[in-house]
């Protein structure tokens, strides 16, 4: 098992070389003058050029790449122009914010979607398979900040039931203690029920916004690979022995149905850590993907190097879960590896 | 073999007796709902399972032998229902029992085995789990002495080192292993009848013999009753009390077995009995009587066989493959330790020699794993050898890299015809574009010039056509689609396909494998045809010996990459010299004619 994950690790190393360079390089080529627009516009050429040298931004581009990937060795991301902040400071507190909505709207969604994508395709044809479709084709139809705005309509201006949209957490609540930097997760190790369900209530509906987005896909998939699974020649074995139909379609066909649902789950995420930009900004989510896209309006290029880099990291980590659990449901791939 | 349950014995237990017979079919009509309407699959099929008796059900694809049996365990799938009639399985209702009902007597009262039997294991759940699953869902045992009873059941169907068995996932296992995991997951909890479809197809004729002793000596230690789906008369011959023949749905004769063979009635049955390969007989006798009379009027002169140069030379042939699991030579550089060659390589063809001279056929024999497909891939050039030397035509065409052999001149002259006429077609392609393919990319400039003007007369399609002629395939059909055809068609395609450039050389791998028997009939008397009027070399691999000996002049059997005996078909059959060979050809089985 450690074999494998080192050796997964070691494929993951000349892509994550690759991100480094494309994002040094896509910085640079940006339309924009960084050292123009710090400056403000009105700014002599020469003040201009004063911040142009003292950003390092005079010198040839393979000295500028070793400064940055020197620093980088170091742990040093660079500091944002526009915060003056460590970019490193800012990703590490941003970035369990963004993990922690859009792995709770991929659990939602999964505990929606899974079982439903089951009921559809054991009673194929039947009114929980065209609510399946529905559901799924609406869910993947609208787009999030849509929906998000939908739910706020709905959840917080009409009904009442949730908390204004404003970030994580109530203004009335402090954080917890950060341990993992997950408001539910750490609120309950400091044994703090009050700031639990704050937290939890401000997390809802965006992590519905999310989930709804990932609905389709999940449903869709785990309906589509089940029907296949139900008509293979094992299932009809395992009838013929006589198991019950609770055995048949969750031990026989809904894990051997599971690894191209799992193999979705990986694109999910991706799409989601994308739809995520949005869900932030509707709800004031202080998040990873909205501090990159004012950092990348604001030509501040250390904050999208971060940013894309954090992401690339985040992704192989995502990618290596997914070999290890395929290899967890599967022996034949186990065996491969 | 023939143990006629004998009267004198049932009579002598009247309890079960006055149950009456195990299983009675009563005009069971079974019809599947599809696209076009309503099917009828089965129609009114009658049938009479005494204790302890075995029933062979016989027929080609399509005649509804499985729908009979699926649907006397009321596995159907969803588009399927019993129309009509009756089924009572010891003194049960099967057609209106509740789906609990029948969940209680399906494993543990009758059961079934399957053809492709990896296919018919869950393959991500240790085997000891899944034959546990049954034993548990019937209480046959309980979790906590499960494992002893899987082991216990593991046993009796001879799986040797159990415990370690119990732990394997079926990819682990040969396909005669998982057969004997499906047998030992139906037998667990003694059921009173046995449902065996197609147990054997697709396994090598020794395993398959393994496996039938093995199911009939479990069965009748245990008085059970048993159905035998085929569609191999010798293996219902071998293994049946009563025999029931069916054709399209409905039953055209039952009888016992010995008196089906020696006298059958309908005309139906003696079709089959014609077209199955058996010693002793010649091409035309598989054909039915009135055809084999017209399609022997113009006696085809003796091919001359010409010893003077051989067409393919073949010399000590050898292909390596790395060994699953070896210690890589690659890593061996970075611990120094030293990698022996024989670990970490196996050889697949093992140094094998052998010859086709012009206008002969040559049959490649043996079972699977035994070399003979890597012979037949590396002499067509799709692979390369690892050394060895083959000579086509007086070339060396083993020095011309795979990869170029596609584009040489060469190429034309050596032509394949694959075992699975429907995966070797492709399902875009017409039947007619499928017979251009090899016209289009090699057949010179004349022909490729008129691609375009498929449908006008052109040059191509008069090509086309004749090819299809001397196939016999009816013209109206060159515009279908490879599903749109029959699987005897199908194979018409592949093979007007592969004689298209006029090769002197076709490697038939299997032609006839996934056809019905009468469709092999057929299709083996055209190969000999085309054989003599294009007069073409075969190189013939096989897995079954009396198909081999039908359409070749010489036979070589192969085992673990290496030829045990070669010689003429006659010799090899009649007299085998070698002890394998002797094997093989016991394991046949032949209906007694």
């Amino acid at each position: 098992m450690l074999k494998l994950i080192a050796s997964r690790l070691a494929t993951a190393i000349p892509s994550l070389i690759g991100v480094v360079i494309v994002t040094f390089l896509l910085t640079r080529v940006l339309p924009g003058d960084t050292a123009a627009y710090f400056a403000g516009p009105a700014a002599t050429p020469q003040a201009i050029a004063e911040i142009r040298a003292k950003l390092g931004l005079d010198k040839p581009l393979p000295v500028q790449f070793v400064d940055y990937v020197s620093a980088l060795a170091k742990g040093d991301l660079g500091t944002s122009l526009s915060t003056g902040q460590s970019v490193a400071h800012e990703i590490t507190t941003r970035l369990p914010a963004s993990a922690e909505l859009t792995l709770s709207g991929l659990i939602l969604a999964l505990v929606i979607a899974v079982p439903f994508g089951i009921a559809a395709a054991v009673k194929q044809g039947s009114w929980i398979d065209h609510a399946c479709r529905i559901i799924t084709t609406a869910g993947v139809s609208l787009p999030v900040f849509f929906t998000g705005l939908l739910l706020v309509y709905l959840f917080y201006f009409r009904l009442g039931w949730a908390p204004a949209p404003l970030g994580r957490l109530d203004v009335f609540f402090s954080a917890p203690e950060t341990v993992t930097g997950f408001y539910l997760i750490d609120s309950l190790i400091a044994l703090d029920g009050e700031t639990f369900r704050a937290a939890l209530a401000q997390l809802v509906v965006p992590a519905l916004t999310l989930a709804i987005f990932a609905l389709a896909p999940i449903a869709r998939i785990t309906r589509a690979s089940m029907l296949q699974v139900l008509a293979s020649e094992f299932v009809r074995t395992a009838r013929a022995a006589g198991l019950t139909s609770r055995t048949v379609i969750i031990t026989y066909a809904f894990r051997n149905a599971m690894l191209p649902v799992v193999t979705t789950l990986g694109m999910v995420f991706s799409f989601l850590l994308g739809a995520n930009v949005l869900v932030e900004k509707v709800f004031a989510w202080p998040g990873i993907g909205s501090y990159a896209v004012e950092a990348l309006i604001t030509s501040d290029f250390a904050p999208v190097q971060g940013f894309v880099l954090a992401m690339a990291i985040l992704y192989v980590a995502l990618n290596l879960i997914i070999d290890l659990a395929y290899g967890i449901i599967d022996p034949r791939a186990r065996s491969e590896a | 073999m023939h143990g006629v349950v004998d009267p004198a014995t049932v009579a002598l237990a009247p309890a079960e007796e006055a149950r009456g017979p195990l299983l009675n079919v009563r005009d069971l009509t079974v019809e599947f709902a599809t696209r076009r309407g309503l099917v009828r699959a089965v129609e009114k099929v009658n049938l009479t399972l005494a204790k302890g008796e075995t029933l062979g059900i016989v027929g080609e694809s399509g005649s509804g032998k499985s729908v009979t049996s699926y649907t006397v365990m009321r596995i159907l799938d969803r588009a399927g229902h019993i129309a009509e009639g009756a089924i009572t399985f010891s003194g049960i209702d099967v057609a209106h029992a509740s789906e609990r009902e029948m969940r209680d007597l399906r494993g543990r009262e009758m059961s079934m085995i399957f053809q492709n039997p990896r296919a018919a294991l869950n393959p991500i759940r240790k085997v000891g789990h899944q034959i546990g699953d049954v034993l548990l869902q019937h209480v046959q045992a309980q979790p906590g002495n499960v494992k002893e009873k899987v082991i216990d059941v593991l046993n009796q169907v001879r799986i040797a080192r159990p415990e370690e068995r119990y732990h394997a996932y079926p990819f682990e296992l040969s396909g005669g292993m998982c057969q004997r995991i499906v047998i030992a997951l139906a037998l667990a909890c003694r059921p009173q009848l046995l449902i065996a479809d197609e147990p054997t197809t697709g396994l090598d004729v020794t395993t398959q013999k393994a496996v039938m002793e093995l199911v009939t000596e479990l069965t009748r230690a245990r008085g059970m009753s048993t159905i035998l789906i085929t569609h191999d008369l010798g293996l219902a011959a071998t293994y049946c009390d009563t025999v029931m023949v069916m054709e399209k749905g409905k039953v055209v004769e039952t009888a016992p077995a010995e008196q089906i063979f020696r006298n059958p009635q309908h005309a139906y049955t003696r079709k089959l009995m014609r077209a199955t390969p058996r010693p002793g007989i010649t091409l035309k006798d598989l054909l039915p009587e009135a055809e084999a009379e017209a399609g022997a009027a113009p006696p085809v002169a003796p091919m001359v066989v010409s010893d003077a140069v051989p067409l393919l030379k073949v010399e000590a042939l050898v292909k390596e493959y790395p060994r699953q699991g070896a210690p890589s030579a690659f890593l061996a550089k970075f611990t120094g330790k030293a990698v022996d060659p024989k670990d970490a390589t196996f050889r697949a063809v093992d140094g094998i020699s052998f010859e086709v001279k012009k206008g002969e056929s040559v049959g490649l024999v043996g079972e699977s794993g035994c070399g003979k497909s890597t012979t037949s891939t590396i002499v067509m050039r799709l692979i390369d050898s690892t050394s060895g030397r083959i000579t086509f035509d007086g070339q060396d065409i083993g020095a011309i890299p795979a990869r170029e052999f596609a584009h040489h001149p060469l190429r034309r002259r050596i032509q394949m015809v694959f075992q699975d006429p429907t995966e070797s077609l492709n399902p875009r392609y017409t039947a007619a574009r499928a017979i251009a393919d090899p016209l289009l990319r090699m057949g010179g400039k004349d022909i490729k010039g008129t691609f375009g003007g498929f449908g006008g007369g052109s040059a191509l399609e008069d090509k086309v056509e004749e090819l299809a002629r001397m196939v016999g395939l009816p013209a109206d059909l060159l515009d279908r689609f490879p599903h749109q055809l029959s699987g005897g068609q199908k194979a018409r395609v592949g093979i007007a396909r592969a004689i298209a450039l006029k090769p002197d050389l076709v490697i038939l791998d299997e032609p006839t494998a996934a056809l019905d028997v009468s469709v092999q009939a057929v299709v083996l008397n055209l190969l000999e045809e085309l054989k003599h009027t294009l007069g073409m070399s075969y190189l013939f691999v096989s897995h079954d010996l009396h198909v081999v000996r039908l359409l070749c002049d010489r036979v070589i059997v192969m085992r673990q990459g290496r030829v045990v005996e070669e010689g003429t078909s006659e010799q090899v059959l009649e007299a085998p010299k070698d002890a394998y060979t002797r094997e093989l050809i016991a394991a046949i089985p032949h209906p007694p004619v």
